[in-house]
This record gives C-alpha cells, sequence and structure tokens, in this order.
C-alpha cells in the first residue's frame, strides 16, 4: 500500500493536478472567510463552510477524474494486479494519497480560528468541530470520484459522471421536496424501488425466478406493511433520498455538534465506495 | 514450474482460449508461438492474473494466481505487450516504485535497481522522463520492471516488437543470460526467433495447442516432409513406370509440364532415402533427359504456417495477412 500511495503523492505534485485542487480549494475558503468572518466579524464557520460546499462539485471531479481510469487507459493496472499486492492496497493507497492531498488545505483551514481569536472570543471547539465535519465530508466526495474512476477507462467521463452525481447528491434536500410527505407517496415510490430492485436482480444473476420472486415478495409486504400501519410510511421518501445528500449530513457538523452518527455516516460512504471500486476492479477480469 | 490445466477464455460467444494444458519445467527458456490473435496474450494475462479464466485453472508453483494471488504473483515478473509504464516518472523513480511494489526487503533495494538497470543497460538514462524515451528504452524499461525482484518466473509477451535490429539482438542475448538462472516465457509470432531464443517451443492457433517440442524435434519433423522435384522430358507413362521402379520411391504426383513434351514431378521417398543419383542414372539409360532436379525440404515455416492455418471456413483475409507478415519477418532478418 505504502509503494502506491507514495507514488500517487508523488505523481499529483510533480503534474500541476495536486497544486491546483489546493490552491481552488484555499482561494474559495479564503474568500469566503475574509468576506465572513474577518469583513463581517463573524465569530463562527459554519456559514463560511456550509457556503464553500458547492466547490467540491468541480475540485473533486478533476482531483479523482485520472486515479484508475488513467492506469486502465495507459494498461500500467497490469503491473499493478500482476504485483503481489491486494486489490484493497492499490484502492486504499490511492484513496489515501488524495485524502493527503486534501487535507492540505483543511490543516490551513486549521489555521482559521486561531486568526479569528485574535479578534475576539471564538469557541475552539465548535469551530473545529464544523472543520472535522467539512474534512469527512470531502473524503466522502472523494471515495465517490475514485469509486466511478473505476469503472471507466476515460478521465472525462469519470468527470462528467462524478460531477453529476455529486451535483445530484448536492441539490438532494430540494428534490426530496418534490415529493408530498403523504404516506401513499412513499408507498408508490417504494413499489417503484421495488420494481428497479427486480430488474437489478435479473441483470446480475440472469434468473427471471428469482428477480420475480423478490418483486413479488417485495411488493406484498409494502402492502401489508401499509394495511397495517400505514404511518410508518410518512415522509418515508423524504427518510430514503436523506440517505443520498451527503451536504446534509455535513449540518449537525455545521452547528458545532460532534455527531458521531454523521461521521458514522461518511465513514460508511468511504467504505462502501472503497468495496465498490475494489468488486468493479476484480469484475473487469472476468469480461 | 507452472501447471496450465484445461485453460478456457470466452469472451461472448468467442472462445480466445480453447483448453489449453501444458506443464512449465523450471529452468528453461519457452516460445509461445502463433500468428496473431491466437491467444498468446489472453493466456498469459490469464497465467499471470490480470484476467481470469473462464473455466480450467492456473498454478505457479501449487499456487492458484486467483486463490492464492499474492503468494503465486511473487513468483512472476510480467512484461506485456505494452510496457505498463508511468510516463511522468524518471526511470530511476519508476523503478524505485516497482522495487517496493514487488515487496523487496528495504536494504536490498539500491543495490538491486543498480544491478538491474546494469543489466538492461539503462543506466545512462536513469534520470530522464520515461515519455521521453525512445521505444528500444521503453521496452528495456519495461524489462526491467519485469526482472526485479528476481522473480523465478519470468514472462515476455512479446519483447523485440518494434524493436530495431541490434536491439532485437541485444533483447535476445539478454533472455538467453536469463534463461541461466529463470524460467523464462516469451510469446512471438516470429518463427526464427523462438527458435534461436528457446529451449522449448509452444504452437497455439486458434486458442488451441497444436504442437509443443523442442525446436530440434520441430525441424527435424519439418524435414521428415520432404519431396524430390524433377521435370523431365519424355512420355510421361514411361517415365511414371521407371520412377516406380526405383527403390525407396514412397509416393509420386505427377503434373503436365509448362515445357513441351516435359513431365514434371514430385516424389517421396521412404526413409528421407537420397535416390537422386540412381535417378539420374535410370533417365539416362531411358535417354529422358532431367532438365531440372530439385530436393525440397519444408522449413520450419512451413510446420508453422501448416499448423497455424485455419481448418475449417478458411479466413482468407486473415491467412493472407499471416502470410504477409511472416513475409516482413523475413524481410527482418535478413536486415540483420
Amino acid at each position: 500500500m505504502r509503494a502506491i500511495y507514495k507514488k500517487e503523492l508523488k505523481s499529483y505534485f510533480s503534474s500541476m493536478m495536486g497544486y491546483i485542487f489546493i490552491f481552488f480549494i484555499l482561494l474559495v475558503t479564503g474568500i469566503y472567510f475574509t468576506a465572513y468572518n474577518i469583513n463581517s466579524a463573524y465569530p463562527k464557520l459554519d456559514y463560511t463552510l456550509n457556503a464553500v460546499l458547492f466547490m467540491f462539485l468541480v475540485a473533486v471531479p478533476v482531483l479523482t477524474m485520472k486515479i484508475l481510469a488513467d492506469e486502465r487507459r495507459l494498461k500500467t493496472d497490469q503491473l499493478l494486479l500482476t504485483s503481489p499486492v491486494n486489490v484493497w492496497d492499490i484502492v486504499l493507497g490511492k484513496f489515501f494519497a488524495l485524502v493527503t492531498i486534501y487535507a492540505i488545505p483543511v490543516v490551513v483551514i486549521c489555521l482559521y480560528p486561531l486568526i479569528m481569536s485574535q479578534f475576539g472570543t471564538v469557541s475552539m471547539f465548535e469551530a473545529y468541530t464544523v472543520i472535522i465535519g467539512f474534512f469527512l465530508l470531502g473524503c466522502a466526495d472523494i471515495a465517490i470520484g475514485v469509486y466511478i474512476s473505476s469503472v471507466t477507462e476515460s478521465q472525462v467521463i469519470a468527470a462528467v459522471i462524478t460531477f453529476g452525481v455529486l451535483f445530484v447528491s448536492f441539490v438532494m434536500a430540494g428534490i426530496s421536496q418534490f415529493f408530498s410527505t403523504a404516506a401513499v407517496t412513499s408507498l408508490i415510490c417504494y413499489m417503484v424501488l421495488v420494481v428497479i430492485l427486480a430488474l437489478i436482480i435479473q441483470n446480475m444473476f440472469a434468473s427471471k425466478t428469482i428477480a420475480v420472486a423478490v418483486g413479488a415478495a417485495g411488493e406484498i409486504i409494502l402492502l401489508v406493511v401499509y394495511a397495517v400501519k400505514s404511518t410508518a410510511f410518512e415522509s418515508g421518501i423524504q427518510k430514503f433520498l436523506s440517505i443520498f445528500n451527503l451536504a446534509g449530513h455535513f449540518d449537525n457538523f455545521a452547528s458545532g455538534i460532534l455527531d458521531l452518527s454523521g461521521a458514522l455516516y461518511f465513514i460508511s460512504i468511504i467504505g462502501v465506495c472503497m468495496m465498490l471500486t475494489v468488486q468493479s476492479i476484480l469484475k473487469r477480469r472476468w469480461n | 514450474m507452472i501447471e496450465v490445466k484445461n485453460l478456457v477464455k470466452r469472451y461472448g460467444n468467442h472462445t480466445a482460449v480453447d483448453g489449453l494444458n501444458f506443464t512449465i519445467e523450471e529452468g528453461r527458456i519457452y516460445g509461445f508461438l502463433g500468428p496473431n490473435g491466437a491467444g498468446k496474450s489472453t493466456t498469459m494475462n490469464m497465467i499471470t492474473g490480470y484476467i481470469a479464466s473462464t473455466s480450467g485453472e492456473v498454478l505457479i508453483n501449487g499456487c492458484n494466481i486467483l486463490d492464492d494471488a499474492e503468494k503465486a504473483k511473487k513468483y512472476i515478473g510480467y512484461l506485456p505487450e505494452q510496457p505498463p509504464l508511468y510516463f511522468d516518472m524518471t526511470v530511476r523513480e519508476y523503478l524505485q516504485f516497482v522495487v517496493e511494489l514487488k515487496k523487496v526487503p528495504k536494504k536490498e533495494r539500491e543495490t538491486m535497481i543498480e544491478e538491474v538497470m546494469d543489466r538492461v543497460k539503462i543506466k545512462e538514462m536513469e534520470n530522464r522522463l520515461i515519455k521521453n524515451l525512445s521505444k528500444g528504452y521503453k521496452q528495456r524499461v519495461g524489462l526491467a520492471q519485469a526482472i526485479m525482484g528476481y522473480p523465478e518466473i519470468i514472462i515476455l509477451d512479446e519483447p523485440t516488437v518494434g524493436l530495431d535490429p541490434k536491439q532485437i539482438i541485444e533483447i535476445r542475448e539478454l533472455i538467453k543470460e536469463l534463461g541461466k538462472n529463470h524460467t523464462v516465457i516469451l510469446s512471438s509470432h516470429i518463427l526464427s526467433e523462438v527458435s534461436a531464443v528457446c529451449d522449448y517451443v509452444l504452437i497455439i492457433a486458434h486458442g488451441k495447442l497444436v504442437a509443443s517440442d523442442t525446436p530440434e524435434n520441430l525441424s527435424r519433423k519439418a524435414f521428415e516432409d520432404n519431396s524430390l522435384e524433377l521435370t523431365v522430358k519424355g512420355e510421361q507413362e514411361d517415365i511414371v513406370s521407371a520412377v516406380e521402379s526405383l527403390e525407396y520411391v514412397d509416393s509420386m504426383t505427377v503434373k503436365e509440364s509448362k515445357e513441351e513434351g516435359c513431365v514434371d514431378l514430385s516424389v517421396k521417398t521412404q526413409n528421407l532415402e537420397d535416390i537422386r543419383e540412381e535417378l539420374f542414372y535410370k533417365m539416362a539409360e531411358l535417354h529422358h533427359p532431367i532438365l531440372r532436379m530439385q530436393y525440397i525440404r519444408a522449413t520450419l515455416e512451413d510446420i508453422f504456417l501448416e499448423l497455424t492455418e485455419q481448418p475449417e471456413d478458411v479466413d482468407r483475409s486473415g491467412l493472407e495477412e499471416l502470410n504477409t507478415e511472416s513475409g516482413e519477418e523475413e524481410d527482418h532478418e535478413s536486415d540483420l
């Protein structure tokens, strides 16, 4: 893992990519920090870091697009996959290299509370809680980018898809308001999801019977639960969609709460993305 | 030792590798020979664990390449068709990365890099960026990567493709030298290369193993396939009965000659017996002048072509490609 970690880190700093990423993050946060915290003398970082989250939509795809797609295009993955290293080591080595690059501007952001404390009282605990949440959110975004880079050979496609996914996640709070909170809306949405699940199963296992069985069982369970206790479905679709709302899980951190469930959420997102990345690399060998 | 058992690889309906079975013994140089698209690279990719087989298994010193991957891959150094190089690194940086990737103990790393650079003669390029190197040097850096960590088995996919004649000779010398301490498997569609370098040849066509033997034995088989070509002036019936009366004559084909009043013969003899003198005196006796007499021996090239030609539903375009290609290679060889 160390070999790959070192190599990635070196490659990002021998090309412009690493510097551009760091520069961009520092530029955007610096502008908002100056506007909100210095000029308006607001003593907390919550508004500042909440306002800059849009920059991940651009910065993360640019950072992650080549990480695995390029290995495949240049066929250097032949070296990695025929060397005595585990696929997990390859993926984690690359992910941690990206996290390290991202950690550099975050360390600089850690100086902001110290700067603010020169001019008044600042709650250090709250300030650093916001920064921890900000760091975790960025890492989760990077993990998504790493996964998407592993499914394609083209950097451009990887960047565009990553942007799309992060964008949808970014506006998820708004999307979930399209749906009414009534129980019947959730029921219909869940039923559609079960159908999609059944289609995925049919695609994966090429078995119609399993797909139909799962689909039918799912629909029946949904209808039974709805008949028995329809209140369980109220605003259900909103809850479901909030799983994909990464920025929403940053809200508690932003209000200065060290939110363990939020941290666990981000770590789970990272874990799931890493697992999917490993699977997509392993799966390619069978095609 | 590599054991390949019943290896099959299918891409959709296309079968790239179809039930390969062979064993690679230690300390020899093996050559994979076959026309383009015969399944050489696919087989090598499966042996090295880059792709998985549809069925069958590969055992490297008893370790399955898929289930016991890390252990099995430690025994192998692989140079794919396209050297896996990072263009933005210098040669030394790249080799430092590879040596760590191959899990060479920290103390030995620097000396090993120096040794390997000496062996493949890239020492003078160590601080150049790989993207600025010529094709030959890139190939050598790829080779350095494959022998890094001195694995027991070194697998090289078309190691001399695209190199100039001098570089080809150098790489071949290097492979021969590596063969003294390692098991080497190389693939090629150039017959002369395989027969020059390898101790053992595996000929693959359409994903199947069609022959496996030492180059000497393959040549011997080729020479068994001899024939004596003649153009004789005179009556066809007389000549045919005269030739048939000779000893050792096995079979004969007769054709009308382009020259008027002449007969073209192609005679095969038993046990490679040379009947040229007897034939001469016999024809002289009957006053049938021999206008042409030529002893034709099948070459390794013929054997190769015969073995790898399409069995049924002849795909002409593919065949022509193969023929022109082997023609090109011959040109190449004469350059040497």
